[in-house]
C-alpha cells in the first residue's frame, strides 16, 4: 500500500491490514483487533504441534534466503539442556527494502506476538530483536510496545502465564549492513565485531553465545500469529503460482514509479501488475528499463524480463534473479545503468567486513574499474576483467556479501552491455537504451 | 577412540584421525595447501580463502582449513577451479601490497612471495591505480606494523586474543580500508607478544631489533634450546658472519608449541659479546700470562697434583649438562662438593598454552646442575670453598666482581674475565658459550634437550666439557666422559 495508507484492491492484506492505524500500536488496540489470540492458542499447543502448523503452512523465511520456517524451528534440540535463543533480524539494511520498518512502525505487537510464539515453539527463554541503528522511529515504537507487553505479562517473570521466565530484549545496531547477516548479527549481539561466521556449525547447533539459536526475519515472525489464528490450510491457499511459495509478501517498491511504497501481495503475483497497477506505472513520458526485484543483492532484470516474472521464490529464479528481501528497485529509461551498477558495488565495497580476501579487495577493485569506465577511461578489457573478478567473488567466501556485489555487475553487463561499451568507445553514456 | 578416516587427496590415499582438517590431512599426505590465515597454533578463522580446494560432491570450493575430513572424501588441490581461485586470491592480495621486497625483512621467508612464485599470475591486472597507503605504526617496544604490507590474515589478532589472552589487537575499519588496529591506550608489550612477528606471514609485523639487519637467505639456522630460563623452549639461532642476529621459536608440542617469550627472543646479545676470554692464561706473580693449551693443561696438572682435599666447584646453571657432569665428577673424587646460583625474575605464563611460561629461574640448566649433584646452597658452599684445597669455577661471575674466596687456589673455566678471577685465579681457561658448542640442557620437567653449535668460539676457547675432561685426564681422575 502506498501513502496514505490505503490498500490497492489487488493487494492481499494480512500483515499490512493495520498499517496507518495508530491505535493498533498499543497492546489494547492490538488485542481489540484480535491480537494475542494466536499466542493464547499457541500456549495450549505443544512445541511440535506449533512447528507442524508452521511447516504445513509453507511459510518461508522473508529475510531473503527463503528457508522453510517450520523446518528451521524443528532443528532446535528437543530437550532444552542449554539455553535456547531466539533472534529476530530487524537489521533491515538491504538497499531498496523497507518492509520490516513498516511492520515495526505500525504493528509492533504483531512482531512481539510472533516472537512470543516462536520462543514457545523453540524452547527459548531469551529472545533478541536486533534493530537497525538508523531505525529511530521503529525503535521508539518497539520500545514502547515491549514495555506494554511486559506490563501485560506476555514477557517477564511469569511470561504468558506459564510460570516460566521469558525475556525479550531490543538491541540496536550501529550501522553496519553486514550485521544483517545472521551470524554477524550474533557476533554483534555478543559484543564482538560483526563478522560472519563459518557455517557449519549452524545457529540451531551453535548460535548466539554458542547456544542453540533460531534467527528469523521480522516479516516471518509477524506472519506466524496469522497462521496460527487462521490455520495452515488458509495460509497455504494463499498461492498464485508455485505451491512451494505460499502466503503473502510485502514488496517495497522504490524508484521510478508513480506510487512507490509497500505492497502486500500473494506469492506468485505478476511483477508487471505490481509495477503498472499498484505502483501506477512509469512517470509520465518515461519507460521502464530495469528492475531489481529482491533488494540490491539480486541480479538485475530488464523491463521486458520483469514484466514476465511471477513474484515468488521459484518465479524469480526462473527469471534469472531472486526474490531476496523483496526490495523492488524500478529504473526507467533516464537511468544510467553503468552508474547504477557502480553505485551498488560501492555500497558493498563500503560494507564489506574485510574478512575474506575476495570481498575485501574485490569489491573495492570492482568499484575502481566501474569508476574508470564512467570517467571515459575504460577499455574493452575492463568488461572481461569485471566478469572475471565477479566470478572469483562468487561462491568463494564465508558469507554472500561478495556474491551480492558480483550479481548486479554480472547482470548489468550482460543485459546492458551497450551502455558499458558506449562509455568505453565514445566516453559518454547512451541517451536512451 | 573413533576409527581413522580414509580419504583421497590428489590421488593419494590418506588415513587420519577424525576431526582433522583437510589442510592438515594434506600435510600428512605430503602436500602443502597454500594458506595464510590458518596456523596450527591458533583458532581457525577461514578468512584468507587461499586454501580453497575442490571436494567432490561439494557444491562449491571449500576452505580446507575449516573443513573436517569425511570418510571417502575425494579432494582435488590442483584442479583448474581451485588453482584459479587461489591465483585470484593472490592477485587480490597483491593489488595493495607494496612489493617493497628489496627493503622488507620478510623477503626470502615471506609466504606471499612463496605462493605468488609458486602459483601466482605473472603480471597484475591492477596497474592504473595507486596502492592504498597507510603509515608505519609503532605497536610496542619491539614491534612495528607496516600496514601497507598487511594481508589481514588476523593471525596476530587471534594470537593476542586467544593465546596470550590480552586482546589488544583488532581489525579496524571495513572493506579495503581495514587494517590491524591496537587499542589506543595499549602497547604490544605482553611478555610473549613478539610471536606475532613470527606468525605474520608477510612483513607487516616486524621486529625493531632485527630491522634491516640481514636478508633472510644470508642467515644460517641452527637448532638450539633457549638459554633464558628453565622452560627449555626450542629455538632456532639465526646467525650471519659468526653473529647471532635473531632467535626464533622451533615448534615442539611438548615444550613450547610454536612460541617463545620476548625475554628469550631478545636476550641473545650476550652470545655475541666481544669482551671474551680468548686464550688460556697462567698466573705469573701479579699477572696472567697467555699460554697455549698444552702449557695451560700442564699447569692444571701441577695445580691439581698439589691441591689438598676437598675441592669445590662453583658452577653456572647455564652450562651444558656435559660440562656440569665433568665438573661434578672432578670434585667428587676429592671429597668436594659444588653449588650454583640462579637469577630470578617474575614468572610470565602464556595463558593459552598449558605449562608454558617464562620461568622464575633464569638459567637453562638448573635441573641439569641438580641432576649432576650440585647444590643450591651457594653461601654454604662458598664458605666451604674458602677453606678448600682448590676451587674450580665454571663461568660464574660472568658480569660481576665475584665472591671472596679467601686464599684458596682457583682454576677458572669461563667466557669472560671477572675481577675476582683476574686477581686471584692460578689458571684461566677460555670456554665456548652455548651458541658455540654442542650440549644438552635438562628443563624443569626433566626433559633433556640437545642444542647445536651455531657459531665458532673466539680465539682458542673450547667447550667447557672438553676442558674439564682434559683437566680430569691430566689430574688422573676418571670421569664419565
Amino acid at each position: 500500500m502506498g501513502y496514505p495508507h490505503k490498500s490497492h484492491p489487488k493487494e492481499t492484506v494480512v500483515l499490512s491490514q493495520y498499517f496507518g492505524d495508530a491505535e493498533a500500536r498499543t497492546v489494547d488496540g492490538w488485542k481489540k483487533r484480535g491480537g494475542y489470540a494466536a499466542l493464547e492458542k499457541a500456549l495450549g499447543m505443544s512445541r511440535d504441534q506449533i512447528i507442524d502448523v508452521v511447516k504445513a503452512s509453507g511459510l518461508r523465511g522473508r529475510g531473503g534466503a527463503g528457508f522453510p520456517t517450520g523446518l528451521k524451528w524443528s532443528f532446535m534440540p528437543k530437550e532444552v539442556k542449554k539455553p535456547h535463543y531466539l533472534c529476530c533480524n530487524a537489521d533491515e539494511s538491504e538497499p531498496g527494502t523497507f518492509k520490516d520498518r513498516e511492520i515495526m512502525r505500525w504493528t509492533p505487537h504483531a512482531l512481539l506476538e510472533g516472537c512470543a510464539i516462536a520462543c514457545h515453539a523453540i524452547g527459548a527463554e531469551v529472545g533478541y530483536i536486533y534493530i537497525r541503528g538508523e531505525f529511530t522511529e521503529p525503535w521508539t515504537i518497539m520500545e514502547k510496545a515491549l514495555a506494554e507487553a511486559y506490563a501485560k505479562g506476555i514477557f517477564g517473570a511469569h511470561a504468558m502465564g506459564k510460570g516460566k521466565r521469558v525475556d525479550l530484549y531490543l538491541h540496536r545496531g550501529a550501522g553496519a549492513y553486514i550485521c544483517g547477516e545472521e551470524t554477524a548479527l550474533m557476533n554483534s549481539l555478543e559484543g564482538k565485531r560483526g563478522n560472519p561466521r563459518i557455517k557449519p556449525p549452524f545457529p540451531a547447533a551453535a548460535g548466539l553465545f554458542g547456544m542453540p539459536t533460531t534467527i528469523n526475519n521480522v516479516e516471518t515472525l509477524a506472519a506466524v500469529p496469522h497462521i496460527l489464528n487462521r490455520g495452515a490450510e488458509w495460509y497455504k491457499s494463499l498461492c498464485l503460482s508455485n505451491p512451494k511459495s505460499t502466503g503473502t509478501k510485502l514488496f517495497s517498491v522504490c524508484g521510478h514509479v508513480q506510487k512507490p511504497g509497500n505492497y502486500e501481495i500473494t506469492l506468485g503475483f505478476p511483477l508487471k501488475d505490481l509495477m503498472y497497477d499498484m505502483c501506477g506505472g512509469p512517470l509520465p513520458g518515461r519507460k521502464f528499463k530495469a528492475v531489481i526485484p529482491g533488494g540490491s543483492s539480486v541480479p538485475i532484470l530488464t523491463a521486458a524480463e520483469a514484466e514476465g516474472t511471477l513474484l515468488d521464490y521459484e518465479g524469480c529464479v526462473a527469471a534469472g534473479t531472486m526474490l531476496g528481501s523483496a526490495g523492488c528497485i524500478v529504473m526507467d529509461d533516464t537511468t544510467d545503468m553503468v552508474y547504477q551498477v557502480m553505485r551498488l558495488a560501492a555500497f558493498y565495497a563500503h560494507e564489506s567486513c574485510a574478512q575474506c580476501t575476495q570481498c575485501r579487495e574485490g569489491t573495492a577493485w570492482t568499484v575502481k574499474i566501474l569508476q574508470r569506465i564512467l570517467a571515459g577511461e575504460g577499455s574493452m578489457k575492463d568488461i572481461d576483467l569485471l566478469l572475471d573478478l565477479a566470478d572469483q567473488m562468487t561462491g568463494k567466501t564465508i558469507c554472500v556479501l561478495s556474491d551480492s556485489c558480483a550479481a548486479p555487475v554480472v547482470s548489468g553487463i550482460k543485459k546492458f552491455k551497450g551502455e558499458f561499451e558506449a562509455y568505453i568507445t565514445s566516453g559518454r553514456k547512451v541517451a536512451s537504451a | 577412540m573413533a576409527d581413522n578416516v580414509k580419504l583421497t587427496i590428489d590421488g593419494r590415499e590418506v588415513e587420519v584421525a577424525p576431526g582433522t582438517s583437510v589442510l592438515e590431512a594434506a600435510k600428512l599426505a605430503g602436500v602443502l595447501i597454500p594458506h595464510y590465515c590458518y596456523h596450527p597454533g591458533l583458532p581457525v578463522a577461514g578468512v584468507c580463502r587461499m586454501c580453497l580446494v575442490e571436494i567432490e560432491k561439494a557444491p562449491k570450493l571449500q576452505a580446507s582449513c575449516a573443513t573436517p575430513v569425511a570418510p571417502g572424501m575425494v579432494v582435488h588441490i590442483d584442479s583448474a577451479q581451485a588453482k584459479a581461485a587461489r591465483q585470484s586470491v593472490l592477485e587480490f592480495l597483491l593489488i595493495n601490497h607494496p612489493l617493497d621486497c628489496p627493503i622488507c625483512d620478510q623477503a626470502g621467508e615471506c609466504e606471499l612471495q612463496d605462493f605468488v612464485f609458486q602459483e601466482g599470475r605473472s603480471s597484475t591486472r591492477y596497474s592504473e591505480y595507486a596502492k592504498r597507503y597507510n603509515p608505519v605504526e609503532d605497536f610496542g617496544p619491539d614491534i612495528l606494523y607496516v600496514a601497507n604490507r598487511c594481508i589481514l590474515c588476523t593471525r596476530c589478532v587471534r594470537f593476542m586474543e586467544d593465546v596470550a589472552e590480552e586482546a589488544v589487537l583488532n581489525v579496524s575499519e571495513r572493506g579495503d580500508r581495514a587494517y590491524i588496529g591496537i587499542v589506543d591506550t595499549e602497547q604490544l608489550d605482553h611478555a610473549w607478544s613478539g610471536n606475532v612477528v613470527d606468525l605474520c606471514p608477510v612483513g607487516a609485523l616486524i621486529s625493531k631489533d632485527f630491522l634491516h639487519k640481514a636478508r633472510a637467505w644470508d642467515l644460517d639456522k641452527t637448532a638450539s634450546v633457549c638459554p633464558g630460563c628453565t622452560q627449555g623452549c626450542n629455538i632456532m639461532l639465526d646467525t650471519r658472519d659468526n653473529q647471532v642476529l635473531r632467535v626464533r621459536p622451533r615448534p615442539n608440542m611438548d615444550v613450547n608449541h610454536y612460541f617463545i617469550c620476548d625475554t628469550g627472543r631478545l636476550g641473545y646479545q650476550w652470545l655475541n659479546r666481544a669482551d671474551r676470554l680468548e686464550v688460556p692464561m697462567i698466573r705469573e706473580g701479579d699477572k696472567l700470562v697467555p699460554v697455549d693449551w698444552d702449557r695451560a693443561l700442564a699447569r692444571a696438572a701441577e695445580i691439581t697434583a698439589g691441591a689438598r682435599d676437598p675441592w669445590v666447584a662453583l658452577v653456572s646453571a647455564g652450562a651444558s649438562s656435559e660440562a656440569l657432569e665433568q665438573a661434578a665428577a672432578l670434585v667428587k673424587t676429592r671429597g668436594g662438593s659444588g653449588a650454583f646460583r640462579v637469577t630470578e625474575g617474575t614468572e610470565e605464563p602464556l595463558a593459552g598454552v598449558e605449562d608454558l611460561a617464562l620461568r622464575k629461574e633464569r638459567a637453562a640448566n638448573v635441573y641439569g646442575a641438580l641432576e649432576a649433584g650440585f647444590s643450591r646452597d651457594w653461601d654454604q658452599t662458598l664458605h666451604t670453598a674458602r677453606n678448600a684445597g682448590l676451587v674450580i669455577a665454571l663461568d660464574e661471575w660472568r658480569d660481576g666482581p665475584g665472591d671472596d674466596l679467601g686464599s684458596t687456589p682457583m682454576i677458572y673455566v669461563g667466557t669472560t674475565l671477572p675481577e675476582v678471577v683476574r686477581k686471584r685465579a692460578q689458571l684461566v681457561l677460555p670456554c665456548a658459550n652455548m651458541a658455540e658448542e654442542e650440549g644438552t640442557f635438562r628443563n624443569l620437567r626433566g626433559r633433556v634437550q640437545p642444542y647445536f653449535q651455531a657459531k665458532t668460539a673466539p680465539g682458542m676457547a673450547r667447550p667447557a666439557a672438553w676442558i674439564l675432561q682434559q683437566m680430569a685426564a691430566e689430574a688422573g681422575v676418571r670421569t664419565t666422559g
